[in-house]
């Protein structure tokens, strides 16, 4: 019956995951350091300048991909969290607490680079605009989660709590992107809502995506040796942590 | 079932009743942020009509994370939380009995001093209404949202900073909603929008949050 050819599970160990994401760190950097240098080359001498926005609209290519992971990276850690509480598995209450300092830093990067966006653009920094707002929450929620893990010692239920804070995040994300978005459309006018999506020309849409794809392989990379970090210091009394040749030496 | 859940109710209530500071505490709270805003803003009657729904709501979010704190801590610190997480009825059931409690006595008094502190900021009786309602339907939401919070930081250093921390961000819709009925019935746009969305948060809230509350009260007192 029983006929798969990889045994998953075998991997949520932490003695053998760790090889693992050993041999796949190397890989992903590759992917990522190829893929966000082919970009950066795209981004600034390939796609074409904007007519309407000039030169300054090539933040998108930075902007829109970290925008992009750092909503994606909170949905891998409620998969994580949610795996974690159902099947008891210490790694994916790692693996959440890896992704997310990226996760956040990703965040900050599409609040960052939107900031800069929007003050040649909008003429200012900031506007309490729906988006803005959510992402700015979403920034929270992830502060949230690093300070909750940060104070509880006992790493068993550290990783629940956080999954639990996960989780109920997630239920409320899609509640406070609609609530933002009528609050801001009742009282204010849609004076800020760039409309590029058509108007984009393939070679500019062919740059985000090979960005954005570079990003996730640089978050992919990033998180696994985190783990990595995280498996260590957490089995650090266990027998094959103490034969590994990295730590004998 | 129903039953735990009054004992529950009575229990928390009679111990508030013995110890009528915690409830004068974040009563106290509430008044003096919401009487701090005309000071820091200057007592133009035009602007403070404009900003008492935002000021009052948000002054209300902000008291009902003070209370939070103690809402499992005592319980925790004198085992009384391991005996309800043994008791035969579902746990969720004694979190509900225990955040109604908390609501009663920490948010219900908040409700009825707010359009008190509405005439202060010279709202209209019919926006003085809204504000009421609003806060009737937004509070025990906050109470619920908070309860996850409460039970998630049970016993950390710095718990009660914490559970802003976590809560905050959840709670922003009660508040949006919230402020924003007393906003658009001011504006004249029609309240009963933002009033049915609370209701709906409401709802949402009362039948997840003690579910997740509980869960997190296992994971905590383990």
């Amino acid at each position: 019956m029983n006929s798969r050819l990889i045994n998953w599970f075998k991997f949520s160990s932490p003695a053998s995951f760790y090889p693992l994401a050993g041999k796949m760190v190397p890989v992903f950097t590759l992917i990522a350091v190829m893929l966000i240098g082919v970009g950066l080359y795209m981004s600034f001498f390939v796609a074409p300048t904007d007519y309407k926005q000039g030169e300054g609209y090539r933040i998108i290519f930075v902007h829109v991909p970290a925008a992009w992971l750092s909503m994606f990276i909170y949905l891998v850690m409620a998969f994580w969290a949610a795996l974690g509480l159902v099947f008891n598995t210490r790694l994916s209450g790692m693996m959440a607490s890896s992704l997310a300092p990226t996760g956040a830093m990703f965040t900050f990067i599409a609040l960052w680079t939107g900031a800069f966006w929007g003050k040649p653009m909008w003429g200012t920094w900031w506007v309490w605009d729906a988006r803005l707002t959510s992402e700015l929450i979403l920034l929270f929620l992830y502060l949230g989660f690093i300070a909750l893990q940060g104070a509880i010692d006992d790493s068993r239920r550290s990783d629940r709590a956080g999954a639990l804070l996960i989780l109920v995040g997630v239920v409320n994300i899609p509640i406070i992107h609609y609530s933002v978005k009528w609050w801001n459309t009742l009282h204010q006018g849609a004076s800020v809502s760039v409309t590029q999506g058509s108007s984009m020309s393939s070679i500019m849409l062919w740059t985000m995506l090979i960005m954005a794809l570079g990003f996730w392989a640089y978050a992919i990379a990033v998180a696994l040796s985190r783990v990595r970090s995280i498996i260590l210091e957490r089995e650090r009394d266990t027998t094959w942590v103490s034969e590994l040749a990295e730590v004998r030496r | 079932m129903f039953e735990a859940y009054l004992a529950i109710l009575k229990r928390d209530l009679i111990l508030a009743v013995r110890r009528r500071s915690d409830v004068f505490t974040t009563l106290f709270f509430f008044v003096i942020v919401v009487s701090l805003f005309p000071l820091g803003i200057g007592p133009e009657l035009k602007t403070l009509r404009l900003i008492a729904p935002g000021v009052v709501w948000v002054a209300a979010l902000l008291a009902s994370m003070l209370a939070l704190e103690r809402l499992f801590a005592v319980d925790y610190a004198d085992g009384t939380l391991e005996q309800m997480l043994l008791a035969p009825q579902p746990l969720s059931v004694l979190v509900l009995g225990k955040v109604t409690a908390h609501w009663l006595i920490t948010g219900l008094p908040l409700v009825l001093m707010a359009p008190l502190l509405g005439l202060q900021y010279d709202l209209s009786i019919e926006a003085l209404k809204v504000l009421l309602i609003s806060l009737l339907l937004g509070t025990p939401a906050l109470s619920l949202i908070g309860a996850i919070g409460a039970a998630l930081t049970l016993g950390l250093r710095g718990g009660g900073v914490l559970v802003s921390l976590l809560v905050l961000p959840l709670c922003i819709p009660v508040l949006i909603f919230g402020a924003g009925a007393v906003e658009a019935s001011v504006s004249g746009l029609g309240e009963v929008g933002h009033l049915y969305m609370l209701g709906a948060i409401v709802l949402l809230a009362l039948l997840l949050a003690p579910l997740a509350t509980s869960a997190a009260l296992r994971v905590s007192a383990e």
